[in-house]
């Protein structure tokens, strides 16, 4: 038995300072403090307990790059940063993209203890953006998420059939990176002011916007749910919104990195701020930061991309797009974007994304009975991310102090990760 | 660690000293001040004028001079651009004088090398010593640099000769406009000076035209239907010549397109100041090597 003194805790009526006590997956008492012999006894002083994050937004990078990252040290990152889930996308090698990449993926996901992982299949054969993929064989294995994340489906033709398609597949979703390749080919960063100054070729808020109206109106037509990745510009804001009035079934997503940093921050060319989408300008951070807190965008998403520090360790255009974000997210979500707001910041980062990923042992508000995944995150304690668990420590928050931060994670009532005391 | 990668953040002070030192070289003899110093030339993109010209100046400081083009060497054997550094770090040369495509390569080569880094052109970032050596032309031509009034023409998206015009020669008092058709400006305008697309209503107005080539290497003849249309808009000719100032002069930085965006009769006319452009390099140069090698002494 498990039993968390002292904490502010996410509950059905609120945020209520009390004990929780933990038996077997289970909470088993919300309330005052049991007697505490024989128990595991975790002195919580304030911080906050509430259902574990989940992540929409991860590569593990396993099988094909486990150099960078794996299962294993992907879910102890992941356990680091107070989630209990996490969807791998599927642009592994082999990507995921039938039945038989999909049941390697989902069984060994089984085998691995810190998180739940949630496999994602790819829209088209090989990610290819030529044909379908195998959706049937990747349903039946268990998949219900599938993006060519890395990369939007090309043609609205392909879209189109592959949402008619997943329409009759029952929990189904979309989940799509809106990139037009013709407008974003060269890029590197924001079409700005930094790329203007450097002259360095740019990603126009364009190549993203052209992609969210198209499947927009493409999900509006088809009836067919639609969640967009890693939102970055407050046209695509204004684009949802519209949707959204209009009935349209969509959700999104935004990184912490894109809530924290602006273009300005790539000035010096380091490559641990190269990824895309690019980091914006002041306006867009803001407006993004704004739509997470109206509820625009429905949850925060990591985009957990991990490479070696040889791999990033090139000129800003030859090196690989992507950051580390499982452990450090929470920090910079909660303190920086939400305010310190424990009821938004569990909404965001645990109960929506559970919601939309469709895992009923996730994002659960604590009860008498409801799942023991858990996390304890203190709002006010200052730490330098450094020593990453992630086999990767590609982060732009490396070595910069951020306030906030996850102190255990419990999932089905096992102590996954603890420590953050120092 | 001194070293040229960027001219950003020198004052008016900073760069009439250079300048300053750059004239007295103008004239100056063969010099052994330097000798027993090495410098490497590393050119991870084609040149002709640049390259040869930094090899003159640091002969007639007295230094050694190592040449490297990846098109002979290992780079071909795949490599790394960091292994390359290293290497010929370890072979020994005082400073490195560095072209490559990319805009952070001069940061990370002085990173890795720990020796001053002379940036002689890096992608299309900036490109200081032709900065400095137009300056020093148009010192020499008007006198002064203060109140004159320079349009830049041509492909100034993809130019790191633009990017360096606009980081210093503000600074110095000269006022800048950017001629040319839409594709071919920055998408942004962080340096907030005037732009213009029709280059006929500017030519009254300014001392200098300089004319920019369309880098076709970046792509850039793919953002216009044509170079014939493009000349006939943005082309420098006798007619457009005459449209300017008495005074008005014409620069280049080279290589030129003759046909496209200057014809043969202004190219070769006393208005003309290439060739002074190019004799110009080898004092500017001598001035940013021996300032980057004082250093290291």
């Amino acid at each position: 038995m498990i039993v968390v003194r002292n904490a502010r805790v996410l509950t059905p009526s609120g945020i209520e300072d009390a004990s929780v006590v933990i038996e077997g997956d289970t909470v088993h008492s919300v309330g005052a403090e049991p007697e505490a012999n024989g128990h595991q006894v975790i002195e919580a002083g304030g911080a906050w307990l509430g259902p574990g994050l989940v992540d929409l937004h991860v590569h593990l990078r396993d099988p094909g790059q486990t150099w960078k990252e794996d299962m294993r040290s992907g879910a102890r990152a992941a356990a680091a940063g107070g989630f209990t889930a996490l969807v791998a996308m599927p642009n592994t090698d082999p990507p995921v993209d039938d039945r038989t990449t999909a049941t390697a993926a989902v069984e060994r996901a089984a085998g691995i203890e810190d998180v739940e992982i949630v496999a994602a299949g790819a829209l088209t054969r090989g990610r290819s953006g030529e044909a379908l993929a195998d959706f049937d064989g990747m349903f039946e294995a268990g998949v219900r998420i599938f993006s060519d994340d890395g990369d939007s489906v090309p043609t609205a033709g392909l879209l189109r059939r592959a949402m008619a398609y997943l329409r009759d597949l029952p929990g189904a979703l979309i989940a799509e990176h809106a990139e037009d390749r013709s407008l974003a080919a060269t890029g590197h960063l924001h079409e700005g002011e930094v790329a203007s100054r450097l002259g360095i070729a740019g990603l126009p808020a364009l190549a993203e916007e052209l992609v969210v109206a198209r499947d927009l109106l493409l999900a509006a037509t088809t009836g067919t749910r639609l969640h967009i990745q890693h939102v970055s510009t407050s046209g695509s804001l204004d684009l949802i919104r519209r949707a959204r009035a209009e009935g349209v079934e969509v959700t999104s997503e935004v990184t912490p990195h894109h809530l924290a940093l602006e273009e300005s921050a790539v000035e010096g060319l380091d490559t641990n701020f190269k990824m895309y989408p690019p980091l914006r300008g002041r306006d867009d951070r803001v407006a993004l930061v704004e739509a997470l807190r109206d509820g625009t965008i429905d949850v925060v998403a990591t985009d957990h991309a991990p490479h070696t520090t040889a791999e990033k360790e090139v000129p800003f255009e030859e090196a690989p797009r992507g950051v580390i974000g499982l452990e450090t997210a929470a920090a910079v979500v909660a303190t920086n974007a939400l305010g310190g707001d424990p009821r938004l910041f569990f909404e965001r980062m645990s109960i929506a994304p559970a919601g939309i990923a469709g895992l009923s042992r996730h994002g659960r508000l604590v009860e008498k009975g409801s799942p023991a995944n858990l996390v304890l995150f203190d709002p006010n304690l200052r730490w330098v991310p450094g020593g990453f668990a992630s086999k990767s420590s590609n982060s732009p928050f490396a070595g910069i102090e951020l306030t906030g931060r996850v102190l255990m994670t419990i999932r089905e009532g096992k102590i996954t990760y603890e420590g953050g005391s120092g | 660690m001194s070293g040229l990668i960027t001219l950003h953040g020198w004052g008016r002070e900073r760069l009439t000293e250079i300048l300053d030192k750059a004239e007295g070289y103008v004239a100056s003899a063969q010099s052994t001040a330097f000798s027993g110093a090495t410098v490497t030339c590393a050119f991870f993109e084609a040149s002709t004028r640049t390259r040869l010209s930094f090899e003159r100046a640091a002969h007639r400081l007295g230094a050694y001079v190592m040449g490297f083009s990846p098109e002979l060497s290992s780079v071909t054997k795949g490599e790394s651009f960091k292994d390359t550094i290293l290497t010929l770090t370890a072979i020994g040369t005082d400073v490195f004088i560095l072209r490559h495509t990319l805009a952070d390569a001069a940061d990370l080569a002085a990173g890795w090398s720990g020796r001053p880094v002379i940036n002689a052109g890096l992608g299309s970032r900036e490109h200081p010593t032709q900065t400095l050596i137009d300056a020093l032309t148009l010192r020499q031509e008007f006198g002064r640099l203060d109140g004159l009034r320079m349009a830049i023409v041509g492909d100034i998206r993809n130019s790191r000769v633009a990017r360096g015009h606009l980081i210093a020669l503000p600074t110095l008092g000269v006022e800048l406009t950017l001629v040319g058709p839409t594709p071919f400006m920055p998408q942004d305008n962080p340096w907030g000076v005037r732009t213009s697309t029709n280059l006929d209503d500017e030519l009254g107005d300014v001392d200098v035209v300089y004319l920019l080539r369309i880098q076709a290497e970046r792509g850039s003849s793919a953002d216009i239907p044509s170079s014939a249309g493009y000349a006939r808009r943005y082309g420098m000719n006798e007619e457009r010549l005459s449209m300017m100032k008495p005074t008005g002069v014409v620069m280049h930085p080279g290589p030129i397109n003759r046909g496209v965006e200057i014809d043969d009769a202004t190219a070769d006319s006393e208005r003309s100041l290439l060739v002074r452009q190019v004799a110009n390099g080898v004092p500017v140069r001598m001035a940013v090597i021996a300032e980057a090698l004082e250093g290291v002494r």
